[in-house]
């Protein structure tokens, strides 16, 4: 029997928002793939290595798992993205994670698809390119797209329906307005909701919302915004703004699109509570804790004031 | 009320853009004071604190013309997060408590000519489409007759024997050129200066050191964003080359990206936002043209030229040409830029004699 293709999926970045596409897609194609671990001190250590100092901590978080899959597969997956169409484009540094891989670690096989609609280079097409390279058979790479693209579709709506539920009960509601890649990561999101659940309170995720229901809520509060990842996140605080009883921006440091979008929200978002945490590679969690704690009284105490 | 327009600084290009500004609206321009700590210590008081420096700049112009009087604001950016200044600058101006218009040319992160027509024509009527490309056709001109000689003193400045002399012949240029123009006489103005910059004396060896400045566009364009590090070159007796200006920007850029993309296909394969992709591809084309060095200048932050970064890194490796990294923020010291380009200089100037 032929040795099944080994595929390494770095579990950083996109792995959040298309983890469902990729597992199915890679496995229907017959390959194994390799995930890196949760995001530890370890790989933050290494992936400080390989990365300037200035880039923002998800990047570096990215590096160290792309290093650590290195000597462990056969191929990498690093997807480019450049936009999603007119007026939907993405952080330049997803422009650029193919080429800094590729520069940075030169040994390595790339697995790469490319998704550039302003020039016609839309998600199928790059997926079907990417297929060919491991499995030559294309009405095969055809159908695990599909099957792969029904699943994660049935994946997120199960997300969203629960977060729905979520808001009918009456206990202490807090947003989390984060990208996915920063609130999901062990390193720099987990402590937070790990502390809020703790407080007894119930978490929004703000990337749990029908995108394109988002990107229609979010010209309400900002016009020119063109992120397609930030108008996501814009439409959702638009969306849950009157339903939760405060919000927590989730940013690392020095994250480009978050440092203007967060800011004209906090201006524009008047009467709600509102707080925003910027974490590094050197953030101390007992800092965060206690500034969770007193965020969570104000509320709580704004809460039990209007009950 | 009566309508001052202002816009933000940089470098000298103040004076098309004044000149477009006025000849089509017809209304009073405000030019905003000359950038100073001032400039930045305001900008830098009332924006987010990790936000890039020529968002704190471009604030503090703003800040500073609206006391002279201005209340009609324009702004115009694009590539990175450059397009998405204007909505917040305009909210945090309006939370400030200032009464002002401001004025948005980007769309869909490109800035259209169309766009502008449609915004002037509403402010001057009698405008028609005909004037309008004069003028803008005359802007062009000067832009491009600015980057050409300003090309010149660049590789010519740091040989002058009288100290100065390129200096004032840049006074005058731009003196004449806020006077009354037509492009025939911007033709002869270009003609004159080219003389001109050709008579001034220098000194200059064959063998003098030539070094090349990439990176963001903003530090490149604004001297005092990068604390004069031309003019500190020039000083040393350095030959100093850069592609980025306005005409190359506004221009070229568009039709240059595939060219660069296959010049460099040895480190890249797509392209790396922004500015990025030139500062690779040029900085090994530099390499392979026997340049001493390459000074690679950003302002904190800076996505894109973050990009470029690593992959640099193995240019330089690659080559053998010796490369220097300056992340400018708000709070430079001159002092300490110096000596980084002081260790630069000598340590270039050791390769050479070797």
């Amino acid at each position: 029997m032929r040795k099944k293709i080994k595929v390494g999926i770095p579990r950083a970045f996109l792995y959040y928002r298309h983890n469902v596409l990729w597992k199915i897609f890679f496995e229907k194609l017959n390959c194994n793939i390799i995930l890196s671990p949760e995001t530890n001190k370890e790989i933050v250590d290494i992936g400080k290595k390989y990365s300037i100092d200035e880039s923002c901590l998800s990047s570096k978080i990215y590096m160290g798992h792309v290093a650590y899959l290195v000597d462990k597969c056969d191929y990498i997956l690093v997807p480019r993205i450049c936009d999603y169409g007119k007026n939907n484009n993405v952080c330049v540094r997803f422009n650029a994670l193919y080429d800094i891989v590729k520069n940075l670690f030169p040994m390595v096989n790339i697995l790469n698809y490319n998704i550039e609609k302003t020039k016609l280079k839309g998600e199928f097409i790059g997926f079907i390119k990417m297929g060919l390279k491991i499995n030559k058979n294309i009405f095969k790479v055809i159908y695990s797209y599909i099957i792969a693209k029904i699943k994660e579709k049935k994946h997120n709506s199960m997300l969203m329906n629960k977060q729905i539920n979520i808001l009918k009960n009456n206990k202490l509601k807090i947003l989390i307005v984060a990208h996915p890649y920063n609130i999901y990561d062990k390193y720099i999101g987990e402590p937070i909701i790990k502390f809020l659940k703790s407080m007894n309170v119930e978490i929004l995720y703000a990337d749990l919302l029908d995108r394109k229901i988002a990107i229609d809520y979010s010209y309400e509060l900002s016009n020119t915004l063109y992120w397609t990842y930030s108008k996501e996140l814009v439409g959702a605080v638009n969306y849950y703004k009157d339903a939760v009883d405060g919000i927590i921006f989730l940013t690392s440091f020095p994250c480009g699109p978050d440092s203007l979008v967060n800011e004209l929200l906090i201006r524009k978002l008047n009467n709600i509570p509102i707080t925003n945490i910027l974490i590094d590679e050197s953030t101390a969690e007992a800092g965060l804790i206690t500034r969770l704690e007193s965020f969570v009284d104000i509320i709580k105490g704004k809460k039990e004031k209007n009950d | 009320m009566t309508k001052k327009i202002t816009f933000p600084h940089i470098g000298s290009y103040y004076i098309p853009i004044k000149y477009l500004i006025k000849k089509t609206t017809l209304c009073e321009v405000i030019v905003p004071p000359k950038i100073t700590k001032k400039t930045i210590e305001l900008g830098s008081k009332y924006s987010p604190d990790y936000v890039c420096v020529p968002f704190k700049y471009n604030l503090g112009n703003f800040i500073e013309s609206i006391e002279l009087g201005a209340n009609v604001i324009l702004q115009a950016g694009g590539g990175c997060r450059y397009g998405y200044y204007a909505e917040l600058q305009e909210q945090i101006l309006k939370d400030l408590g200032y009464n002002i218009e401001f004025v948005n040319f980007i769309k869909n992160n490109r800035v259209s000519i169309f766009n502008i027509y449609k915004y002037v024509k509403k402010l001057n009527p009698k405008l028609n489409i005909f004037k309008y490309f004069y003028y803008l056709i005359n802007t062009i001109l000067m832009v491009i007759i600015m980057d050409k000689l300003q090309k010149n003193m660049r590789e010519n400045m740091g040989f002058e024997v009288v100290e100065n002399s390129f200096n004032e012949i840049e006074k005058k240029l731009f003196e004449e050129l806020q006077g009354k123009i037509n492009p025939l006489k911007l033709f002869r103005i270009y003609h004159k200066y080219k003389k001109e910059y050709k008579n001034c004396p220098i000194n200059k060896p064959n063998d003098c050191l030539k070094v090349g400045i990439v990176g963001e566009l903003y530090s490149i364009m604004e001297p005092y964003c990068s604390c004069f590090i031309e003019k500190k070159l020039a000083l040393k007796g350095i030959e100093v080359k850069r592609f980025t200006t306005v005409t190359y920007l506004l221009l070229e850029k568009q039709h240059n990206i595939k060219r660069l993309l296959k010049k460099g296909k040895k480190y890249l394969k797509y392209h790396l936002g922004a500015d990025a992709t030139e500062s690779v591809v040029l900085t090994e084309e530099l390499a392979k043209k026997g340049f001493d060095g390459i000074i690679h200048i950003k302002s904190f932050g800076c996505t894109p030229e973050l990009n470029a970064m690593p992959i640099l890194s193995k240019v330089s490796e690659d080559y053998g040409i010796p490369i220097i990294y300056f992340s400018f923020d708000s709070q430079d010291s001159e002092v300490g830029i110096e000596t980084r380009l002081e260790a630069f200089y000598d340590m270039i100037i050791a390769k050479k004699k070797k």
